[in-house]
């Protein structure tokens, strides 16, 4: 199929004051009973859990592996969450230590979180990356190019990057945090997904603000109107700033009305989050017995 | 073959509109088996000794039966009116005139979730809008005239405005408490004394309302509620006592009072119907735009008077706005309006089903193509389904008459001159909406659509300190702000 590339200086506008009254709206749905229950184990199958520190060891990504496989043994039919998400370096780690779990290695690339580096920097990053086994890539956009206007830079090295991927799916950072308008992160999600994006992504969870409501439903909206012009699904992962189980099912519920069931899975949406799945397994273990328990009683990895 | 593609791509959002039950607590509102009218201060029979029945459109069950005022019910409502104006309202103060009505604000905050339950119960409305619009938009005006109350010779310089008497007040089905704070508001802080009849299919909230006064303790006779149909507040509008009328209804009935009232020396504000257009222009944030839209015409399932019932779309984005309305009413939940999670709740009454209903075959019989959402919809109960009609031109007459139903009729247009003229081809001008990103677009359309209001990129806001009202057919008069204060005084 052939894809007809836009004029990325005159993207789609957005109405600042619309788009948070709308993202607002998601929040007034009430959740009961099945349809929580249901919602907070989809959540937990679509968590990418992440370590991004300086300070990551193999001990500490082999821990975290593990949580990965076994969220909560005293809970049983739990999901596992989607992917682990780690720097370069840990990828050979995880993989090891998820075995054939089916949960996939996400690993940054391309400088992360700054992206400031040359374009064969940023491919030879990527390829280890492969090279080491990753199954995702996240990579991050050049800002400073996207601000100084420069798009058909940024649209070549994302170009560039997916190709360096191969068979991994790509996830493009926009880091909306920098971006500074609405406008311009609808702009950078056309430009992310044209140039050959199979993933979205908000936030490098470096920046803050990190993932919005308002935020992921302009960037839910761009995928929309790329799905209604080529037909191609392109899948979002809102990363950093959701930690709690109520904002997962809140973006559950615009994820589900903004682009409807067929991506409410985790191939097609994915929450990037270290403590999120702590605050999903003690809601699920407060509708199974009636009452909440300790944060003790949930292992930190 | 790409873009034959595009047509077909349609999203799905059965699971979205299928969530678990979450229904409001009933037990919050309290309703009687039988209500009599608020005359003078007390709870009084009605010399016709007659009850009509109020109904649950959502299920058409019974709710309570409501006193059936006559002509001897409305004389004595007049004569308390006249009475407590000539000996204590007139006199009271300014000052202690707006402490009564910031008691009355804050009563209405206090018992929000029972009146937001009744509102729902007895007119189908959904929970989501009672709760977050209707109750807290109510106590905003008490809270916003109570504070004009002393300060009148400031809101008029240079003159000394003084109250006009009893003023006589109907007020229509769709935003039964809403409407009583819009008319009982004003006219309280300018030191009137008040004869209100709510519609009657929808008396439940302002009779909640005469009881919140009566634990105010508003002197006896300032405000009067009555409730009864057409004779009702004909009677009222032919009681010669009375100074003003303030009506918010159909066009029909507005027609009617403005013949009653001429060559008497009866004020008159009336509210009246709507075709509102709202316009997309091809620069326009069409994401939100479609929110709006959907906002402008299935906001209290289309039962409000400025309604964006028309919609005007730039050719050249067509076809994209039609596939995002398509997909987006798709996503709306239609059901009951207890439930905290419904987006469009019942017909208020099955007369307006009926209506609707009838403007549905029309819209088809004149060649109309008309999509409707595939959701399914209680079997009990007035219900209808998110409509919209394309293939529309101004001849027809879905697209010249009222509905005041969930149904949306959609043109194209060309140029800035053409949607102007489309726009004011309408014998109503009430409201309408401008979707633009370009600021000099929206004056040069606001400055030449003929409506009483016009938003730009946004929709059905309100606020009591804007004034609202319409030309032509619309009717006259303004509400809210200062100009509602005016519409109450001798300046």
């Amino acid at each position: 199929m052939i894809i007809k590339i836009p004029d990325f200086t005159i993207s789609p506008r957005i109405d600042q004051v619309g788009v948070e009254e709308r993202a607002s709206r998601f929040t007034k749905r009430s959740l009961k009973n099945e349809t929580k229950i249901n919602g907070l184990k989809l959540a937990l199958n679509m968590i990418d859990l992440t370590t991004l520190e300086g300070k990551d060891t193999e001990g500490k990504v082999k821990q975290l592996c593990y949580k990965a496989m076994h969220l909560h043994d005293f809970y049983s039919g739990l999901p596992t969450v989607a992917a682990v998400c780690v720097y370069p370096s840990m990828v050979s780690v995880a993989k090891k230590a998820l075995g054939d779990s089916g949960i996939k290695v996400a690993s940054v690339a391309t400088a992360f979180p700054s992206g400031q580096s040359a374009r064969d920097v940023k491919l030879r990053d990527t390829k280890f990356a492969i090279s080491q086994g990753a199954d995702e890539i996240d990579m991050v956009i050049s800002r400073g190019k996207f601000h100084q206007g420069e798009y058909n830079f940024v649209f070549d090295e994302i170009a560039a990057i997916k190709e360096a991927c191969g068979d991994a799916r790509l996830k493009v950072i926009l880091e909306t945090g920098e971006l500074g308008s609405y406008d311009k992160v609808r702009k950078a999600s056309d430009i992310a997904m044209y140039a050959g994006a199979d993933f979205i992504k908000t936030s490098t969870g470096k920046i803050s603000p990190a993932a919005t409501m308002p935020v992921t439903l302009v960037m839910l909206e761009a995928i929309r109107d790329f799905y209604y012009k080529t037909g191609k699904k392109i899948a979002m992962k809102p990363a950093g700033g959701i930690s709690k189980a109520k904002l997962a099912l809140h973006y559950l519920v615009m994820l589900n009305e903004v682009l409807g069931e067929d991506w409410m899975n985790n191939e097609w949406f994915r929450f990037g989050a270290s403590s999120l799945a702590n605050d999903i397994l003690m809601q699920l273990m407060k509708q199974r017995t009636g009452v909440y328990q300790s944060a003790d009683y949930f292992s930190l990895d | 073959m790409a873009a034959k593609k595009v047509n077909t791509i349609k999203l799905k959002f059965e699971s979205a509109r299928n969530l678990a039950p979450a229904p409001e607590s009933k037990s919050v509102a309290k309703i009687e088996e039988r209500y009599e009218l608020f005359i003078n201060g007390k709870f009084e029979k009605p010399s016709s000794k007659k009850y009509f029945d109020t109904i649950n459109p959502a299920n058409e069950e019974k709710l309570s039966s409501v006193a059936d005022a006559n002509a001897t019910d409305v004389n004595k409502a007049v004569v308390a009116a006249r009475n407590a104006y000539e000996k204590v309202w007139k006199k009271t103060s300014p000052k202690e005139r707006a402490k009564y009505i910031y008691r009355i604000a804050r009563m209405i905050q206090e018992r929000a979730r029972e009146l937001a339950v009744i509102e729902t119960l007895d007119g189908g409305k959904p929970i989501r809008e009672s709760r977050d619009f209707d109750v807290p938009t109510a106590a905003n005006h008490f809270f916003y005239y109570a504070g004009w109350a002393d300060k009148l010779e400031y809101a008029f310089p240079n003159r000394s405005p003084q109250p006009l008497g009893v003023a006589g007040q109907i007020i229509p089905w769709n935003f039964p408490l809403l409407m009583a704070a819009w008319k009982i508001a004003p006219a309280l802080a300018t030191g009137n004394t008040i004869v209100l009849k709510p519609a009657e299919t929808t008396s439940l909230t302002a009779l909640k309302l005469a009881e919140i006064i009566q634990e105010a303790d508003l002197p006896p006779g300032v405000v009067n509620i009555i409730t009864g149909a057409g004779s009702t507040g004909a009677a009222i509008v032919n009681h010669p006592d009375i100074n003003k009328i303030a009506f918010t209804g159909s066009t029909d009935v507005g027609k009617i009072i403005q013949k009653a009232i001429a060559g008497s020396n009866k004020k008159a504000t009336l509210e009246l119907g709507g075709k509102a257009a709202n316009i997309i222009f091809d620069d326009a944030p069409l994401d939100q735009a479609v929110e709006g839209v959907i906002n402008g015409i299935f906001f209290n399932q289309g039962h409000v008077c400025c309604a964006g019932s028309r919609l005007f779309v730039q050719e050249s984005v067509y076809k994209v706005v039609l596939q995002k309305l398509k997909d987006r009413i798709e996503s709306l939940i239609v059901g009951d309006p207890l439930d905290k999670n419904t987006d469009i709740g019942a017909i208020n009454s099955k007369q307006q089903l009926e209506v609707i209903n009838k403007y549905l075959k029309i819209g088809q019989q004149e060649g109309a193509e008309m999509f409707q959402s595939s959701c399914a919809i209680p079997k009990k109960g007035f219900y209808c389904r998110p409509t919209i009609f394309t293939n529309v031109a101004q001849s027809n007459r879905i697209a010249q008459e009222e509905i005041f139903g969930p149904v949306l009729a959609i043109q194209t247009f060309r140029t800035e001159d053409e949607v102007i003229e489309k726009a004011n081809n309408t014998p109503f001008g009430l409201s309408a909406g401008v979707w633009t990103d370009k600021g000099s677009k929206i004056f040069n359309m606001t400055s030449k659509i003929r409506a009483g209001v016009i938003w730009a990129n946004t929709y059905n806001k309100f606020d009591p300190t804007s004034p609202f009202g319409g030309y032509k057919e619309s009717g006259y008069g303004r509400e809210g702000g200062l100009h509602g204060l005016g519409a109450y005084l001798k300046l």
